[in-house]
């Protein structure tokens, strides 16, 4: 993770096309100017940021499912759920699954793990034309950095 | 029509907390029930499910921003009833 540039998911374990699931890692850093604040003295991850580590899961989904030709925007969250502090240093396993591909948006589960549940949620995602040819440039150096093999993709 | 309706009518009371008794065929989900595009996204994710169809949303906005069909086409809930009965149809045919 780094937490600074909203790059939350660092390594793709499994991605399967068929089933419309997604395992990926996430390594909590030892040290952030985020647990500075949150908070002095008793460092764990915000709430807000294992949210946005689950869309981003959600969103290499996506992606992965449509081979990068549109991108995912994280809409929406129903049914947000914390059951563990996170403190620096964590190995988190994320997981999300494609529970609706609707018409311009998706609908995901989506979970994060740490010897045992730490939080899960139902994620809203537009799924848009991509709006800057940078950003699918980036998006295709973020998928190979993390090891995601979109459907389609013979690279 | 009408049982479509019915079903249409309470997944807009449910996601939209907007009163039952308020939502009717004539009703436009944008101007008179104040649907923003967000909630219906919830709606037509809920509609989907239900009836097992793929709500085309994107095809219809894009006709609606081109000019080639009105926003009542596919907003007002008694063409939208019958847009979700034609995709039905078709689902079954």
């Amino acid at each position: 993770m780094r937490l600074e540039y909203f790059q939350m998911i660092d390594r793709i374990v499994d991605f399967d096309a068929a089933t419309g699931r997604i395992h990926a890692k996430a390594f909590v850093p030892e040290t952030s100017p985020v647990f500075e604040g949150h908070f002095p003295g008793y460092p764990i991850l915000p709430g807000v940021l294992l949210i946005e580590t689950m869309a981003q899961a959600s969103g290499f989904l996506i992606l992965g499912l449509n081979g990068l030709s549109r991108m995912p925007f994280f809409a929406g969250c129903k049914k947000a759920k914390f059951r563990k502090f996170i403190e620096p240093g964590a190995e988190l396993d994320v997981y999300a699954t494609m529970t609706h591909d609707g018409s311009g948006f998706a609908v995901t589960e989506a979970k994060i793990e740490h010897g045992g549940p730490v939080c899960d949620a139902e994620l809203t995602l537009r799924v848009m034309d991509f709006p800057a040819p940078e950003l699918v440039e980036n998006m295709r150096e973020r998928v190979r950095q993390i090891g995601l093999t979109p459907v389609g993709d013979t690279a | 029509m009408s049982s479509t309706f019915d079903v249409v009518a309470d997944v807009i009371a449910q996601t939209s907390e907007i009163p039952r008794e308020k939502i009717t065929p004539e009703s436009h989900a944008i101007d008179d029930l104040g649907i923003d595009s967000l909630d219906f996204l919830d709606i037509v994710f809920a509609l989907d499910k239900k009836f097992g169809i793929k709500i085309p949303l994107e095809q219809w906005t894009q006709e609606v921003n081109a000019g080639k069909a009105s926003v009542e086409e596919y907003f007002l809930l008694k063409n939208l009833c019958a847009h979700i009965d034609d995709l039905v149809a078709k689902k079954n045919a």
